[in-house]
């Protein structure tokens, strides 16, 4: 038995302290939002944020999460839009949309780390979420905008 | 993409296929009917497949191609609310279910592919509507006593503007519904769109950024079992035997299957299920491919290279070109496997209940006619069902570039269910997905041309040798010589292999394809832009080897060749223009130039690239596209976008190789994607015009590769002739 505090609930979970965060979330607590893209934290797909830090949750064991703030593409924003997934929709960036949750989670860790971020600070951050539509000259606009900065490529 | 549908309708109507992609609607004359499920959401006013209004005035537009980014379920209701003069705040889209309605008529199953979904939907669903707006004006009509000619429509609304009267398509919809769906009701002309045209925002989007999207692997059922399966490693084994002991023992698996494709693990969650999978004992026998590796399969295109092979297609003079002659170039030109690598893993999830099986499948393709391979006719196979048992529920695709017409996946779903009694969902592995694709064919051509002594090019031969994708799709029931008549591989030639190199623009006297079928029994299958993918880098590349060997501007060289071409000229020119094709390269970098006619569209690029750091870098990207009408000019950008990042992404890193006979790479370690870091600045420019919309979703995907490759020729003055590009080969 593990306690997780997902987007500010706590569940108290009969799981193996050994399953990944990822399945927990989706498998579990029915989180779907956070997605499965490689199992090995190359892809980013299943980023979350763990006391604020993007983690890669195909990779965090659930135990270790026990007792830390887990925040999912769900738990983001409260009610309104955060500023990240507002800008996400100006800029129009998904295609297919699967590598979205964890881009924006990546993104949103960026921002409230670095408010101003520059264009090397973006390109680090974002290097580890894959896109395999190709959305990525969006996404380097929409970290812009939503920093405030003028999103131009 | 090809369809093998349409290939072997080739059997009723002779003719089909054009030289790049689809050209023939095919009609459901009643020769091959779909078994229907019942229409969507019933509605009031429900006047054809596509439209539905509610009471609210809520406009359903019923989507019957898949979603799987390139932004259908926007763009077809756009075509709806044109012409229906609706409110598009009020617009919802909806995923159609199986039925003959939803057919695509460009290719002749209701499947998505081949860059036809807009140019498929534009004159009839728009009919539907501007019939369904006409119905709406005569039920106002009839209830104000007016004339209808008297009245107008404008954002969800009729009026009378003679007596001042207004009625909303909601209030309308009950009254609508009860009138006669007229034979024929007037289009818009272009100059009158107000919502075609403009870059209205995706409706999928905002379900896209706060994580509610539901795609296939996140389908939940009551009950769901999840699987994975233990393939064998070598394409073509077999499973020998298996002991389930020790993957039973993994707390939280129920059972161990054997299936057609290997063993299944089933558990209560997919990491119980990979863990059970993990401790599976299981062995294979390896079969005839146990021995396949890529040197190998390189030497034997290369032997094969040395066989007459199928006269595709031949123009001119066919004497000799002599190699000792100093104005022919020759040169060969080598492209790997592909994997498609959609982000979101291959998945299926299907429940067999008694004589009912309901599938939940991300598809490309929900329904064949005759060859049994769309969804239902899998699932229905697998079940042991007739089609009308079926039930497919379309989710999102996490992409899709032509994987997800494919389904075995949906196959092992559906039997799992079927052993185990209850919903099973199967999800691959990464590992899984890229170890068992249906892959984009290795190719290896060889091709001559002679120039006359004022550098123009006088004669051109390519002879292709590569592996067949359409020869799986030849009916074993069909006599060779009809098969070879009429089949999907007619006359021995695999459309999907040779298109892109059977009729390249340029104007030369003569011309000469060969194709020699290489038969390595690698699985195959559609990969964006098909066999484009590899014939417009070999001809873009060729086309700039014969300008530097007559000592002409790539640009130029291209311009005096294509007189025969306005449309592929045009996004030439723009390309060149709009990249200051004549200044200086930024230093270090050269700029290549590429341009290519496929699925009705046209597209030129040209890119900056060179190497920095021992690395091929690309800075920047100008594209000139010329679909012809452009529905949503945003969407159509990140199509174009999106389409050079796929075709970047293999240039410079996919491959498939293989080893024992079984797949090297497995995750996005060895089969790296494109990363944020490396992405060049790309602009986007359309052709305005007033032509029907053309194939778009992959049209820029085969420019990229020969532009990189001759803009590092410029750079570095070395010429790339084996994707994906190796920069040590740049830099020795």
């Amino acid at each position: 038995m593990i306690e997780l505090r997902v987007n500010g609930v706590i569940h108290p979970l009969d799981v193996e302290p050994a399953m990944p965060l990822l399945w927990v979330l989706r498998e579990v607590l029915g989180l779907t939002g956070t997605k499965f893209g490689c199992g090995i934290g190359q892809c980013g797909a299943c980023t979350v944020h763990l006391d604020g830090a993007p983690v890669r949750s195909c990779q965090l064991a659930a135990g270790s999460a026990a007792g830390r703030a887990v925040t999912t593409i769900e738990g983001l924003a409260a009610s309104a839009p955060h500023p990240v997934q507002e800008a996400w929709i100006a800029e129009q960036v998904p295609q297919c949309g699967y590598c979205q949750s964890g881009q924006i989670m990546s993104a949103a860790a960026l921002l409230a780390r670095v408010s101003r971020p520059t264009d090397a600070e973006i390109d680090a951050a974002m290097s580890g979420n894959l896109c395999r539509c190709g959305t990525y000259q969006r996404i380097r606009r929409a970290v812009r905008r939503a920093a405030g900065e003028p999103p131009h490529a | 993409m090809p369809d093998p549908v349409v290939s072997r309708r080739d059997l009723l109507k002779a003719g089909l296929i054009g030289g790049a992609g689809l050209v023939l609607a095919v009609h459901l004359d009643g020769c091959a009917r779909l078994d229907a499920d019942p229409p969507p959401t019933s509605a009031p006013f429900a006047p054809d497949a596509w439209i539905r209004i509610g009471t609210d005035g809520i406009v359903t537009v019923v989507v019957d191609r898949s979603e799987m980014g390139q932004g259908v379920t926007t763009a077809l209701p756009m075509l709806v609310a044109e012409e229906l003069d609706a409110d598009w705040a009020m617009v919802r889209f909806e995923q159609a279910p199986v039925n003959p309605a939803y057919v695509n008529p460009l290719a002749g199953s209701q499947r998505t592919g081949g860059s036809t979904s807009v140019r498929a939907a534009w004159l009839p669903m728009r009919r539907a509507a501007a019939k369904a707006r006409a119905m709406l004006v005569l039920a106002a009509a009839r209830a104000w006593g007016v004339p209808a000619r008297t009245c107008t429509t404008e954002r969800g609304v009729v009026r009378h503007p003679a007596t001042g009267r207004s009625a909303s398509y909601g209030e309308l919809a009950a009254m609508a519904g009860r009138l006669p769906v007229p034979a024929d009701a007037p289009l818009k002309q272009p100059g009158d769109f107000r919502i075609i045209g403009r870059p209205l925002a995706r409706l999928d989007v905002p379900s896209k950024v706060n994580g509610s999207a539901v795609y296939g692997i996140d389908v939940q059922v009551p009950g769901l079992l999840v699987a994975t399966v233990a393939r064998c490693p070598v394409f073509g084994g077999r499973l020998r035997r298996f002991d389930p002991a020790r993957a039973l023992a993994v707390p939280g698996v129920r059972h161990v299957v054997p299936i057609e494709t290997g063993v299944a693990v089933v558990a209560d969650g997919y990491w119980h299920a990979l863990r059970g999978r993990q401790a599976l004992t299981v062995e294979w026998d390896d079969g005839p491919l146990a021995g396949l590796d890529s040197a190998g399969v390189q030497r034997r295109l290369e032997d094969l290279a040395s066989e007459a092979g199928v006269r595709v297609k031949s123009r001119g003079s066919d004497s000799p070109l002599h190699t000792s002659d100093a104005r022919v170039v020759s040169a060969r030109y080598d492209l790997p496997y592909l994997a498609h690598a959609t982000m979101e893993p291959t998945n299926a999830t299907a429940h067999v209940a008694g004589h009912r099986c309901t599938v939940w499948v991300p598809t490309q393709y929900q329904s064949g006619t005759l060859v049994g391979d769309g969804a239902r006719e899998v699932a229905a196979h697998a079940a042991g069902l007739p089609p009308s048992a079926v039930t497919v529920h379309t989710t999102l695709l996490g992409g899709a570039f032509g994987r997800r017409v494919e389904h075995e996946c949906l196959s092992e779903a559906v039997q799992l269910s079927k052993a185990v009694g209850a919903p099973v969902k199967v999800i691959y592995s990464r590992e899984d997905d890229i170890r068992h694709d249906h892959y984009r064919p290795v190719s290896h051509h060889r091709l001559e041309a002679r120039l006359d002594p004022s550098g123009r090019p006088v004669a051109w031969r390519h002879k292709l040798v590569a592996p067949s994708i359409m020869s799986r799709f030849v009916s074993p029931y069909l006599p060779g010589w009809l098969a070879h008549r009429f089949g999907p591989v007619k006359h021995g030639i695999d459309n999907a292999a040779v298109e892109g190199a059977a009729s390249p623009p340029y104007r030369i006297p003569a011309f000469r394809l060969d194709y020699v079928m290489a038969n390595i029994g690698v699985p195959l299958g559609f990969w964006r832009s098909v066999g484009h993918s590899h014939n417009i880098f070999v001809v873009e590349s060729f086309i700039d080897e014969l300008a530097a060997a007559a000592g002409a501007d790539p640009y130029r060289f291209r311009r005096e060749l294509l007189v025969d071409h306005p449309r592929l000229l045009a996004v030439l020119d723009l390309a060149a223009d709009k990249a200051l094709w004549g200044s200086p390269a930024p230093e270090g970098l050269g700029r290549g130039i590429a341009i290519a006619e496929l699925y009705g569209g046209y597209v030129g690029l040209v890119a900056e690239a060179g190497v920095e750091s021992g690395a091929v870098v690309v800075r920047r990207v100008v594209c000139a596209v010329d679909v012809g009408t452009v529905v949503n000019p945003d969407i159509a950008a990140a199509q174009v976008e999106g389409g050079i990042v796929f075709g970047l992404t293999a240039a410079l890193k996919g491959e498939i190789s293989f080893k024992g006979g079984a797949v090297r790479q497995g995750n996005f370690d060895d089969y790296q994607l494109l990363r944020l870091p490396e992405m060049p600045a790309i602009e986007v420019f359309f052709v305005p015009s007033a032509e029907p919309p053309a194939g778009l979703g992959e049209v820029a995907t085969p420019v990229i590769a020969p532009a990189v490759a001759n803009a590092l020729a410029r750079a570095t003055g070395r010429r790339v002739r084996r994707l994906p590009i190796r920069p040590e080969s740049l830099t020795a």
